[in-house]
């Protein structure tokens, strides 16, 4: 078991996501980061089904009722344990009554907006239609549903041995940067309305760059920049949608649909940002800007593999180093 | 089309049916034509169709359209667009056939908040609305939103009010509320977009019942007058 000692706002248990409900009108949730979660679980050993802590405002502070191994991953931040240092996306190991803090980080740029911490064995609330994802509309998974708070006791799974504390992983931020001009540059497919935005509308979309403004969470980021016009006003019907979808509100200014986003809406749709590049997003501060660069199909899913190959090659390298490598 | 959607480039068929991505997630389907149930039941009978196929995690019914979402994203996108378009050519209509759920409501008042904007839009008093309303038996055609929430056909037009140009932060669950020509009862609080013109107590979704959401597509709602409030 781990004891939340402080914890900022919008903290929330979470894993890969609620795959498979979308009938019932259930989102996925999950991480926002998912590559950085599952680097998180291969380091503490862990299946890639178990759930973490995916952390938005620091700082957060634990205390570890007993001794277990664990990983930070994701954002920037400074963490602590007992006061010391420890690496960021390294394997480390807690004793019993231990605390781990992570503050904001000291560096003037500091990159990411959301943190994870895994623990060997998982945070083992139940499962909830096959996922232990939060989801805080509907009040469902993670912790009673809810975001987490100071006091809260968080049961942790049955622990393999996972590789021996100092095994490091590289990012995907450095295993696979993609900026133009400095900023984050997500790659988009066109979706089903694309062709009825103005000329213009279509140039600045792909032109100019994008600022994620307050409005923007783990439901949807709210973009400001140049207004977008379609040839003529859409009204749609309602139908299903899914993580990363652009969609274009009458105003103009679009907003991407993110992981608690319903799985259902109305508004036009721009594009959607592809799969591979959704931790990008994730990773992006309110503020911050980003780029919209298109991208087919074939692009696409070769972004997919490759984002697929680096934790292959990472499963493959701490596998060599976990004692139960043999099996 | 300018051939820039590599789905609608490729397609053989005529774009009549609408298919487009939503990245590497899922395809989107839209039937042609104008909203019928007659439509939502070959919606319904497609997607039966294309859960069966392996790379399908899901298929998904809108309002007389179809979210399908990969387990692996195909390799050969043509094809399955091709598979799609095809399946719908031969889609017969499943007439499901579900049950009845009877809704009271009370229209108006501090559960119904919107309702003075619909008396606006459409010249017509609150008793009228709650009549016009509350006389139908609507399907389910679909579920999405949030956790158990409904799609409803079968709206009398004469109430149809445009969604609201700045959507409202929360509106409670169990508000029963009008989308531009749509209608349908929020399942738990949450934003909405949507004219709220009622309210009723029903518990519609509960993640540990089997199935968790009180309504599937193919049943029917039928709302009762409890009040209106002026």
């Amino acid at each position: 078991m781990i004891r939340l000692l402080a914890c900022g706002a919008l903290a929330t248990v979470q894993d890969r996501g609620r795959l498979g409900a979308l009938r019932w009108g259930v989102g996925t949730a999950g991480a926002m980061d998912a590559p950085a979660l599952a680097a998180g679980n291969l380091l503490v050993g862990n299946a890639d089904e178990a759930a973490g802590i995916e952390v938005q405002v620091l700082p957060l502070e634990i205390r570890f009722e007993a001794a277990a191994a664990f990983a930070v991953t994701g954002a920037d931040c400074t963490a602590t344990l007992d006061g010391v240092l420890v690496l960021p996306w390294t394997a480390a190991r807690a004793r019993a009554g231990a605390t781990l803090r992570l503050d904001r980080p000291a560096a003037f740029r500091a990159w990411g907006a959301r943190s994870y911490l895994c623990v060997a064995g998982g945070i083992d609330v139940p499962m909830v239609l096959g996922s232990r994802a939060t989801q805080l509309r509907g009040a469902i998974g993670g912790l009673e549903g809810r975001a987490l708070r100071a006091g809260d006791a968080l049961p942790v799974g049955r622990a393999a041995e996972g590789p021996p504390p100092g095994t490091g992983l590289v990012p995907p931020a450095i295993a696979l940067p993609r900026a133009v001009d400095g900023v984050p540059a997500l790659r988009v497919l066109p979706a089903a309305e694309y062709d009825r935005y103005t000329t213009d509308s279509l140039a600045a979309f792909w032109g100019e760059p994008w600022r994620i403004t307050p409005q923007s969470d783990r439901y949807g980021f709210r973009l400001a920049g140049p207004t977008l016009v379609p040839l003529r006003p859409l009204e749609l019907r309602s139908h299903g949608i899914v993580p990363g979808v652009i969609q274009v509100p009458h105003g103009g200014q679009p907003i991407i649909q993110m992981c608690d986003a319903q799985p259902s809406g109305g508004y036009p749709k721009i594009g959607t940002v592809i799969e591979a590049d959704l931790w990008r997003l994730a990773q992006a501060p309110i503020g911050s800007r980003i780029r919209f660069v298109e991208t087919g199909w074939d692009e696409a899913l070769a972004a997919r593999d490759a984002l697929d190959g680096w934790l292959a090659a990472a499963r493959r390298d701490l596998s060599c180093l976990s004692p139960r490598s043999a099996a | 089309m300018n051939g820039r959607n590599p789905i609608l480039a490729e397609a053989p068929t005529e774009p009549m049916t609408g298919i487009s991505l939503l990245g590497t997630t899922a395809l989107l389907f839209e039937a042609p034509g104008e909203t019928s149930l007659a439509v939502q039941r070959r919606i319904w009978s497609l997607a039966r169709e294309a859960e069966t196929w392996p790379e399908v995690r899901e298929a998904v019914p809108g309002v007389n359209n179809l979210l399908v979402t990969w387990r692996e994203p195909p390799r050969r996108l043509a094809a399955i667009v091709e598979r799609l378009a095809a399946a719908w050519e031969t889609a017969s209509p499943l007439a499901l056939e579900g049950r009845t759920v009877e809704l009271p409501v009370v229209y108006g008042g501090e559960g119904g908040l919107h309702m003075a904007d619909v008396v606006a839009h459409t010249g017509l008093s609150p008793e009228a609305i709650a009549e016009i309303h509350a006389a139908p038996v609507y399907p389910v055609y679909a579920l999405g939103s949030h956790p158990g929430y409904c799609y409803l056909g079968g709206m009398d037009p004469r109430i149809a009010t445009p969604r609201r140009k700045v959507p409202v932060l929360r509106i409670p669950g169990g508000a029963v509320s009008i989308g531009g020509a749509q209608t349908g009862v929020s399942a738990s609080p949450g934003p909405s977009g949507w004219n709220t013109i009622g309210s009723t107590d029903m518990i519609f979704f509960d993640a540990a019942r089997t199935p968790p959401a009180l309504l599937q597509p193919g049943d029917s709602i039928r709302f009762r007058i409890a009040g209106v409030v002026r």
